[in-house]
């Protein structure tokens, strides 16, 4: 088969282009320093190095499965990788993968339905049986090998970085800085947990002596979204291998192939063969067949709200398979009239406009206090014209596209219900270009609680502002939803931040910070936002089941 | 406006003794049966905010006594408007700044210190209030269901205020930490097997982190809750904060599983209710659930075991309450070589297992709790003989007894059978053979049920061995039923989601962990 790009990045081009970005954005000339060099030797290297990438860049090589399998290191991008090895779809059917800056064609990849999923797990099932090497291995291999895929991750780490560009629309520079070393980073943590998940003894009443083993929960399927195909896919799986258990991962449908490299990396750590199995598709085949088999143990799912009601239906329907679940928000930003001004500004205009608005946590409802209500709108719509939209691997560029037709229509959609629900249009508020799914960086100011943008997640770079006096007020403002992921609390005063953040129904409350997230901090949602949490011991837990041992002793010595 | 208590209809309790004069039964002689207490008379009724309600339909249930299958009163029948007043209440006294939310944490634990002096103070109520609507043995209600809602409420109050957060060390300049926030409004729905031990279970953990709840006793069951409704009043508990509708489980159960202001439910019963409960929270608004749901528990036996105290704990699994726990140990596992002499003994002992009245000291199993459940067990037993099982002693209900199943014992029963893979919920045992523990591991294994394990064996490897290879949330080594409050207790697979119980049951299910960050 052959895999056809449309893409016109050639090696060269691709060189060039880093480099040119290295040089001319602002953090560029001392990162230049430190990468340049092995970047640019990682370029160079990149067909020899990583021939599935080559296949990208250049479409005459051919390949096929069965190759690849054969050869070792020849790996493909676009195939669905079950037991370390690369299989195609049961149906015979793929499906395209597109560019969301120029709207073409990347490449085509199997598309995985129920069938692919039962193969898949019964890989995962096996490669969790009781005396399989998985299962035999020493938690402190499992951390080696964790490890050593951190350690292969950085290695690729500009290569990930181009591919997620170019397939998820995300600036390069925020690709290669904060999704990766994200990845790297939340590995790293699980890798060294490993060696402290301890069980706890316990003393019971009677002549007993007990003890809790925390013991992996099986097979769980894994469901990640396209707004950080990668970042998220080692949110879910280095916790799930960190804690032994075997993974069956559905990536996004428009954005499999950073998870599809990855798939490579980790056959190449050496974990054994059924551990991790990645079947690409679309939610209502593959992921419906996760959640609802009846021999995964477990399902977590990032995603929306709608889809998280349908996943944990499933689960209950089939066999009542354990879920978490990271779901939307409308997470409320609160800016009193006290705070550093300065900072409050480009914190908010950060918290909503990264990554195109695309994120769970998005601060898409700005409720500022009255007497610094109009200043501050002045300066964020300032801020916010700063933007230079355009391909995003493209240098000095700040805002990329949405990440499709569907998203970029809805997003319109919601901003012209608040042209005509009353809001006040301070800038943007259309589409930009005449090529890819791009919208102008938008912001409403005299918004209210029942318009549609300041209760329905946008998922685009719209910011709607409002208008609070008290602060008890705007406690219940910014509780009224049926949303509880993320908020954040802008003060000087010790004694707000403390009320408003006790009060906050949220999983996460960043007090003069936003989007902070780091591998050691639980995420996750109150109320509809979500069940469970990710990442941290809290995180980890989830990955576990608890097995109470208590014995029979002859006599109690306490 | 509440009802006083006075005007409103207080259940006309049978006491034990009226009871025993009941013509149809004498099964024990004068001497050995418990004297009667005054029972006080009961508000059958509907508790939210601290006072007693009238359903809003009118509607009212009986609850019978299944040893003599006469009513023991009636109660108001709740249904989703009484769930809608009841949350509303607990919903309102979870309001920032209500007493309950201001309440210090010491003082929540206070609170649940003196419930558990308070249940110790009515313990023989309690017990003879349960022993009336469950038919289990008095002693064993007494000594043992009632002892462990003490201990329950007694060592969560101890954990009251020690919910700790984490401050987490991350990159960069900020500070960060997690505070543990109550859920909520909390749903519960209890069953009629263990209903004041339940509930206790539900409830203690659940104020102790600060939250409030919403309870459904099960409507075989609904006394010992109401009188606990009482005694919750009489510590002083702010209103609103615990609340009992009674009710049945389609209306009321239903209600509360689908509701929007209920941030979490906690259920135990059957699997198949347990899917519907967890549909239902998905389908509403993704609250939290934890289940506690069937099982169909291995006991392995090996040859090297102490064959008296395998034999005694196997039966005593199974046999205990009926029959209808769900850690009852259905699928007892007995190694070749000692197999014969196992079934022997086994027999033996179901055989002298005194049946009868539950007030009778010495009486070790009651009746069923109802006509449906007595109606499955027959079945199942029925299929057990059909299916070629060896009906070794029992296998019919007592003449003229009502709903009482004589102790039943089946050897030669391979995985296949029925009673080999559903839960009978009765005094049934049977007893399977193994040869080698690889096989017995993935015999033991092979169902869909993770709740229990049981293992009997003097030698250490085989022991660590098969407690580290069972899929079930427990495992008992050389014991059973040892469950205590300080150890986490729930399912694997699909015998539950989550703990209860133990640290697990509120660092795991009861709280929200919520981090904030401070730039430093």
């Amino acid at each position: 088969m052959q895999i056809k790009i449309h893409h016109k990045l050639t090696s060269f081009s691709l060189l060039k282009l880093i480099y040119d970005l290295f040089l001319q954005t602002t953090w560029g000339s001392s990162l230049l320093c430190v990468i340049c060099i092995p970047s640019l030797l990682c370029v160079i290297c990149i067909p020899r190095v990583f021939p599935s990438f080559a296949r990208l860049l250049f479409p005459s090589i051919q390949s096929h499965p069965s190759r690849m399998q054969s050869s070792g290191p020849l790996v493909s991008l676009s195939w669905i990788f079950i037991n370390n090895e690369w299989h195609n779809s049961v149906s015979g059917k793929k499906f395209p993968v597109f560019n969301p800056a120029t709207e073409e064609k990347i490449c085509e990849v199997e598309e995985g339905d129920k069938e692919d999923i039962d193969k898949a797990v019964k890989a995962a099932r096996q490669a969790f049986q009781i005396g399989s090497p998985w299962r035999t291995m020493n938690a402190s291999e499992r951390g080696r090998l964790i490890y050593k895929l951190a350690d292969l991750i950085e290695r690729d780490r500009l290569l990930l970085a181009t591919m997620e560009s170019i397939n998820g629309g995300k600036l390069f520079s925020n690709s290669y800085t904060l999704d990766l070393g994200g990845c790297v980073a939340t590995l790293r943590y699980c890798a060294a947990y490993l060696s402290t998940n301890d069980c706890v003894f316990y003393f019971p009443d009677g002549n007993f002596f007990g003890y809790t083993r925390h013991e992996p929960i099986g097979v769980c399927g894994q469901i990640i979204p396209w707004n950080f195909p990668l970042f998220m896919f080692i949110w879910k799986i280095g916790p799930a291998l960190c804690c032994g258990n075997t993974v069956v991962v559905k990536p996004a449908e428009q954005t499999p192939l950073t998870a599809l490299h990855v798939a490579s990396l980790i056959q190449e750590a050496g974990f054994p063969p059924g551990v991790v199995n990645i079947v690409p598709g679309y939610g209502p085949t593959a992921g419906a067949a996760i959640s609802s088999h009846m021999d995964i143990d477990k399902v977590a799912f990032t995603g929306s709200t709608e889809v998280g009601k349908m996943i944990k239906e499933a689960a209950g329907k089939s066999n009542l398979k354990r879920v978490t679940l990271e779901l939307g928000g409308k997470s409320p930003f609160i800016v009193f009239a006290d705070s550093d001004l300065d900072s409050a500004v480009e914190v908010a205009h950060q918290a909503l406009f990264y990554h195109q608005g695309q994120c769970c946590i998005a601060a898409s409802r700005l409720f500022v206090e009255e007497s610094i209500y109009d200043e501050f709108v002045r300066r964020s719509v300032e801020r916010a014209k700063k933007y230079v939209l355009g391909n995003p691997l493209t240098p000095g560029v700040s805002q990329g596209p949405q990440i499709d037709k569907k998203q970029y229509e809805k997003i319109l959609d919601l901003i012209e219900s608040g042209k005509k629900e009353g809001a006040k249009l301070e800038c943007g508020g259309g589409p930009w270009g005449n090529k890819g799914f791009f919208i102008q960086p938008t912001v409403f100011s005299n918004v209210t609680d029942e318009m549609r943008i300041a209760k329905e997640e946008i998922f685009g770079p719209v910011q709607q502002i409002m208008k609070f006096k008290s602060l008890d007020d705007v406690i219940k403002r910014a509780n009224n939803t049926h949303y509880g992921l993320a908020a954040g609390i802008f003060t000087k005063d010790i004694d707000k931040a403390i009320t408003v953040s006790s009060a906050l129904q949220a999983g996460t409350v960043w007090v003069n910070c936003y989007s902070v997230v780091s591998p050691q901090c639980p995420f996750g949602g109150f109320k509809m936002s979500g069940n469970g949490r990710e990442l941290g011991e809290y995180g980890l837990q989830e990955y576990t089941e608890v097995k109470m041992v208590t014995m029979k002793i002859s006599q109690k010595n306490s | 406006m509440a009802h006083s208590v006075k005007r409103l209809p207080l259940a006309q309790v049978m006491t034990p003794g009226s009871w025993d004069a009941a013509p149809h039964w004498a099964p024990c002689s004068a001497g050995s049966l418990l004297l009667p207490l005054p029972l006080p008379l009961l508000p059958a009724c509907i508790f939210i905010n601290n006072e007693w309600h009238e359903s809003k339909s009118g509607k009212k249930f009986a609850t019978y006594n299944p040893s003599t299958l006469e009513k023991i009163c009636e109660v108001e029948e709740g249904d989703k408007l009484d769930v809608d007043k009841a949350v509303e209440a607990a919903h309102a006294a979870f309001q920032r700044g209500s007493p309950w939310r201001r309440l210090d944490a010491l003082g929540r634990g206070w609170l649940l210190h003196q419930l558990a002096d308070l249940v110790e103070r009515d313990r023989a109520i309690l017990a003879t209030l349960e022993t009336m609507d469950t038919g289990k043995p008095f002693l064993h209600a007494f000594f043992i269901d009632l002892e462990g809602c003490i201990k329950t409420l007694r060592y969560f109050a101890g954990w009251a205020d020690k919910i700790q957060g984490r401050t987490i060390p991350t990159d960069d300049n900020v500070v960060c930490f997690t505070r543990h926030e109550p859920i909520g409004v909390c749903g519960a729905i209890t069953p009629w097997n263990f209903p004041l031990l339940m509930l206790v279970w539900k409830l203690a953990p659940a104020l102790c982190c600060g939250n409030t709840i919403v309870v459904k006793p099960a409507e075989q069951t609904p006394l010992t809750a109401l009188y606990l409704g009482s005694l919750i009043k009489e510590v002083g508990f702010p209103p609103g904060v615990v609340n009992i509708v009674p009710g049945f489980g389609p209306t009321v159960g239903a209600a509360i599983s689908s509701h929007p202001h209920i941030s979490k439910i906690a259920f135990t019963g059957s699997t198949e209710v347990g899917k519907l409960v967890k549909e239902a929270a998905s389908r509403s608004n993704l609250k939290r659930v934890t289940l506690e749901l069937g099982g169909k528990n291995p006991c392995i036996v090996c040859a090297d075991a102490d064959l008296d105290l395998a034999v005694e704990c196997a039966h005593q699994g199974v046999f205990f309450n009926q029959g209808q726990c769900c850690t009852a140990a259905s699928r007892v596992f007995v190694e070749e070589q000692i197999y014969p002499e196992f079934v022997r003994r086994s027999v033996e002992y179901a055989k002298k297992r005194p049946i009868g009245d539950p007030f009778d000291i010495r009486t070790e199993q009651g009746p069923q709790i109802d006509q449906k459940q007595f109606d499955k067990i027959l079945d199942l037993i029925e299929s057990g003989k059909k299916e070629g099982a060896k009906l070794e002693c029992g296998g019919s209900a007592m003449e003229d007894r009502g709903l009482f199943i004589k102790p039943t014992v089946f050897s030669e029963v391979t995985d296949t059978m029925r009673i080999a893979k559903e839960e009978i919920f009765g005094p049934v045992q049977p007893i399977l053979k193994f040869k080698n523990i690889e096989e017995v591991i993935k015999r033991a294994n092979s169902l869909e049920y993770g709740l229990t394990a049981a293992v009997f064996t003097k030698n250490l490897d085989k022991a660590l061995k098969l407690a580290s290879a069972l899929e079930s949330g427990t495992v008992w080594i050389n014991c059973y039923n040892a469950i205590y409050a300080q150890a986490p207790f729930g399912g694997f697979k699909m015998s539950g989601n989550g703990r209860e119980l133990g640290l697990m049951s509120y660092l795991l299910e009861l709280h929200h962990s919520v981090y904030f960050s401070l730039r430093s």
